[in-house]
C-alpha cells in the first residue's frame, strides 16, 4: 500500500510510453485517414468513434501519445543537460569547499543568470519563439527544455552542497582527485535520484505545456495529431458531440498524473520521512 | 532591514534588464530580416527597404534594444510594425481582461485552498485527508483549458445556465453590466481556479503537516490549548512562508494559463492580442506583450520576496535573506 503510488504512476506512464512505441509500427487505422463517416458513434470498428472528419480516435490518441512522449523526452533531457552541471558547477564553486573568491562570485552569478530563466514560463517562451521563427515541434521542445533549466540548476545545485560535505568526498578530495572527477565520481552519482524525482515531474509539466502548445497550435503542426489539437478539435463540435473533447483530455490526464504518482513514489523511496508531509 | 530590500530591488532591476535582453534578442538576433519576416516572402525588396527605414530597423542592434529600453521608462513598449499603432495603447484596454480572470481565479483558490488544505493535514490519517490528496492530484494533472472545456460541457451544453464563450464590458456607454460580466467571467474563472487550488491544497496541506509535528505545537498542546487554537496563534505564521512561496509560484503559471482560458472562452484579453500579434507576426507587439508578462511574473516574485520578510523576522538581515 506504502509504494501504491509508485506502482499506480509507474502502470500509468508504462501505458503511455507503451502505447507511443506501438504506435511507430501499429494502428487500428492511418490516423490521418477518413475511415468512417464523420463523428461516429464508438462501435467495435471504432472504439471510441470517429472525429469530426471521420478519423478513429483511437488511432489518432496512439499517434499522439507519440508527439507527447518526444516532446517531454527530449525537453527534458535538454533541461536535465543544460541544468545540471550549470547547478552542480555552482555548487562545487562554493568558497566552503575550497573555492577562491572570484569562483563563488562566479557561481553565484552563474545562478542568478539562470533565475533570470524563471520569469520564462516555457508557455510564454514558446509564443515568443514561435513569434520569431515559427511555431514547429523544435520550438516547442526547446522552449519547454529551456525554461525547464532553471529547476534543474536549482536542485542539482543543492544536492551537490549536501554531497560536497559528506566524508567520502571530503576524503576523494583530501586524497588528489580533481574538482571534475569529484564531480564525476562522486558528486553524480550521488545527486542522480534527487534528479530523476525531478524528472519525474518535469516530464509531467512537459506534457502540459506542450498541450497547452498544441491547443493553440503553436506546437507540431497537422496533419500529425496530437493531444492537446485534438481537444481543440474536439472544442469546435462541444454542443453537437461534447464526448470529442472528453477522450484527449482524459490521456492527458492519466499521462501527468501517472508521471506526478511515480515521482511522489520515488521521493517516498528516497526519503520515507517525506511521506506524511507530502 | 533596509538593506534586505534595496538589495531584493537591486536583484529585480537586474533580473528585468536581463529578460528585456532575452526578449530583445530572440525576436531580433534570430536568423532573417525582421521587415523581411513581418513583410513575408512575397515582398518586393522595395518594402522591405522602405519598413526597416521606416522604423530605423537598418540600425545596429544594440542601438535599436537602448532606444526600446529608454522608452521602456516612460511607458513606451514601442509600435506595432505592422499597425503602426504604439503598442501600449493596444495593451492597455486587454489589461483589464486578464486581471480581473487572474485575480478572482486567485481569491477563489486560496479561498478553497486554505481550509480544505488545512482540513486535510489535521485529518490526513482519516478518509477526509486522503480524499483531499486524492482531489488534489487530480487538479495538478488537468490543464487548466481542459477544466474550461469540461465546465462549458456542463454548465453551458447540458445544463445551459451560463454561457459557453464571449466577454461583456463591465461598463460603457450604455451603463453598468454587472450580471452579464460576472456570469461571462465564472466559467473561466473557475477553470483557472480549480486547477491552481489543487496545487495550493497539496501544500498548504505539506505546510500544516509540519507545522503539527514542531515541538512548540505539542508544548501548546499539552498546556491545554486546542489544535485549532495553536493553529491559528501559531501555526498560520509558520506556515505561511511555503505558502506564500508556492502561491507566488502559481501566480505566474496563472497568468500564463490565462493566454490557454482565454481562448478557450474567447475573452479579448492580453493572452488574445499576444496570440493574435503571433498570428500576423507582428514582432514589436509579441516583444512588448511578453516583456509585460515577464515584468509580472518578476513582480511577483519580489512581493513573495518581500513578503518573507514580514512574515519572518530572521530573514531581515540583508545576508540571512540572500538566497
Amino acid at each position: 500500500m506504502r509504494r501504491a503510488p509508485l506502482w499506480v504512476g509507474g502502470v500509468l506512464v508504462g501505458l503511455v510510453l507503451l502505447t507511443a512505441l506501438v504506435s511507430f509500427v501499429w494502428t487500428p487505422y492511418d490516423a490521418a485517414a477518413i475511415v468512417a463517416p464523420k463523428l461516429a458513434d464508438p462501435s467495435l470498428a471504432h472504439p471510441l468513434g470517429t472525429d469530426h472528419l471521420g478519423r478513429d480516435i483511437v488511432s489518432r490518441l496512439m499517434v499522439g501519445a507519440r508527439a507527447t512522449v518526444v516532446v517531454g523526452v527530449v525537453a527534458v533531457a535538454l533541461a536535465a543537460g543544460g541544468g545540471v552541471p550549470l547547478g552542480v558547477l555552482a555548487g562545487m564553486l562554493d568558497g566552503r569547499f575550497g573555492a577562491a573568491r572570484w569562483a563563488t562570485w562566479a557561481g553565484e552569478g552563474l545562478m542568478r543568470g539562470v533565475d533570470v530563466l524563471y520569469a520564462f514560463p516555457a508557455l510564454l517562451l514558446a509564443i515568443l519563439l514561435a513569434a520569431a521563427v515559427g511555431a514547429s515541434t523544435t520550438t516547442a521542445m526547446v522552449a519547454i527544455g529551456v525554461a525547464t533549466i532553471p529547476a534543474f540548476a536549482r536542485i542539482a545545485r543543492a544536492a551537490t552542497l549536501t554531497v560536497m560535505t559528506q566524508d567520502f568526498v571530503l576524503a576523494a578530495r583530501a586524497s588528489g582527485t580533481s574538482q571534475a572527477g569529484t564531480a564525476v565520481r562522486h558528486v553524480l552519482p550521488n545527486i542522480a535520484p534527487v534528479l530523476g524525482v525531478q524528472a519525474s515531474v518535469s516530464f509531467g509539466i512537459a506534457i502540459l505545456a506542450e498541450a497547452g502548445l498544441s491547443y493553440l497550435g503553436l506546437a507540431t503542426p497537422p496533419p500529425t495529431p496530437t493531444w492537446g489539437r485534438m481537444l481543440r478539435e474536439g472544442q469546435n463540435v462541444l454542443f453537437g458531440a461534447p464526448e470529442q473533447a472528453l477522450w484527449p483530455g482524459l490521456a492527458i490526464g492519466f499521462a501527468v498524473l501517472g508521471l506526478n504518482l511515480l515521482g511522489d513514489g520515488l521521493r517516498d523511496l528516497l526519503d520515507p520521512r517525506l511521506r506524511e508531509v507530502a | 532591514m533596509i538593506r534586505a530590500i534595496l538589495l531584493r530591488l537591486l536583484l529585480f532591476a537586474a533580473s528585468l534588464l536581463g529578460a528585456s535582453g532575452i526578449i530583445f534578442l530572440v525576436v531580433n538576433a534570430l536568423p532573417g530580416d525582421v521587415a523581411q519576416v513581418i513583410l513575408g516572402t512575397g515582398a518586393t525588396p522595395e518594402a522591405v527597404a522602405a519598413l526597416r527605414q521606416r522604423y530605423g530597423l537598418d540600425r545596429p542592434g544594440i542601438v535599436r534594444y537602448l532606444s526600446w529600453l529608454g522608452g521602456l521608462f516612460t511607458g513606451n513598449l514601442g509600435t506595432s510594425y505592422v499597425t503602426g499603432e504604439s503598442v501600449t495603447s493596444q495593451v492597455l484596454p486587454r489589461l483589464g481582461v486578464t486581471t480581473w480572470l487572474v485575480s478572482f481565479a486567485v481569491i477563489v483558490a486560496l479561498v478553497v485552498a486554505i481550509p480544505q488544505g488545512m482540513v486535510a493535514a489535521m485529518q490526513r490519517r482519516r478518509w477526509q485527508g486522503a480524499l483531499a490528496s486524492a482531489t488534489s492530484q487530480i487538479g495538478l494533472a488537468i490543464p487548466a483549458f481542459y477544466a474550461g472545456i469540461l465546465l462549458v460541457v456542463v454548465f453551458a451544453v447540458k445544463l445551459r445556465w451560463l454561457p459557453a464563450n464571449g466577454y461583456q464590458q463591465l461598463h460603457d456607454d450604455n451603463g453598468w453590466h454587472v450580471a452579464a460580466w460576472a456570469q461571462r467571467l465564472i466559467l473561466p474563472v473557475a477553470s483557472l481556479a480549480i486547477v491552481q487550488a489543487s496545487v495550493l491544497t497539496r501544500y498548504v496541506r505539506s505546510a500544516f503537516v509540519e507545522v503539527l509535528n514542531e515541538d512548540w505545537f505539542r508544548t501548546a498542546r499539552s498546556v491545554g490549548w486546542t489544535r485549532w487554537r495553536a493553529l491559528w496563534r501559531h501555526g498560520i505564521r509558520n506556515a505561511a512562508i511555503s505558502v506564500v512561496t508556492v502561491l507566488g509560484l502559481q501566480l505566474a503559471t496563472m497568468l500564463v494559463g490565462a493566454i490557454v482560458v482565454e481562448q478557450v472562452f474567447s475573452l479579448p484579453g492580453l493572452g488574445t492580442l499576444l496570440l493574435t500579434a503571433v498570428g500576423n507576426r507582428d514582432l514589436q507587439l509579441v516583444q512588448g506583450i511578453v516583456l509585460l508578462l515577464v515584468a509580472a511574473v518578476l513582480v511577483i516574485n519580489l512581493l513573495v520576496d518581500l513578503s518573507y520578510l514580514a512574515i519572518d523576522p530572521r530573514l531581515r538581515s540583508a545576508r540571512g535573506g540572500s538566497r
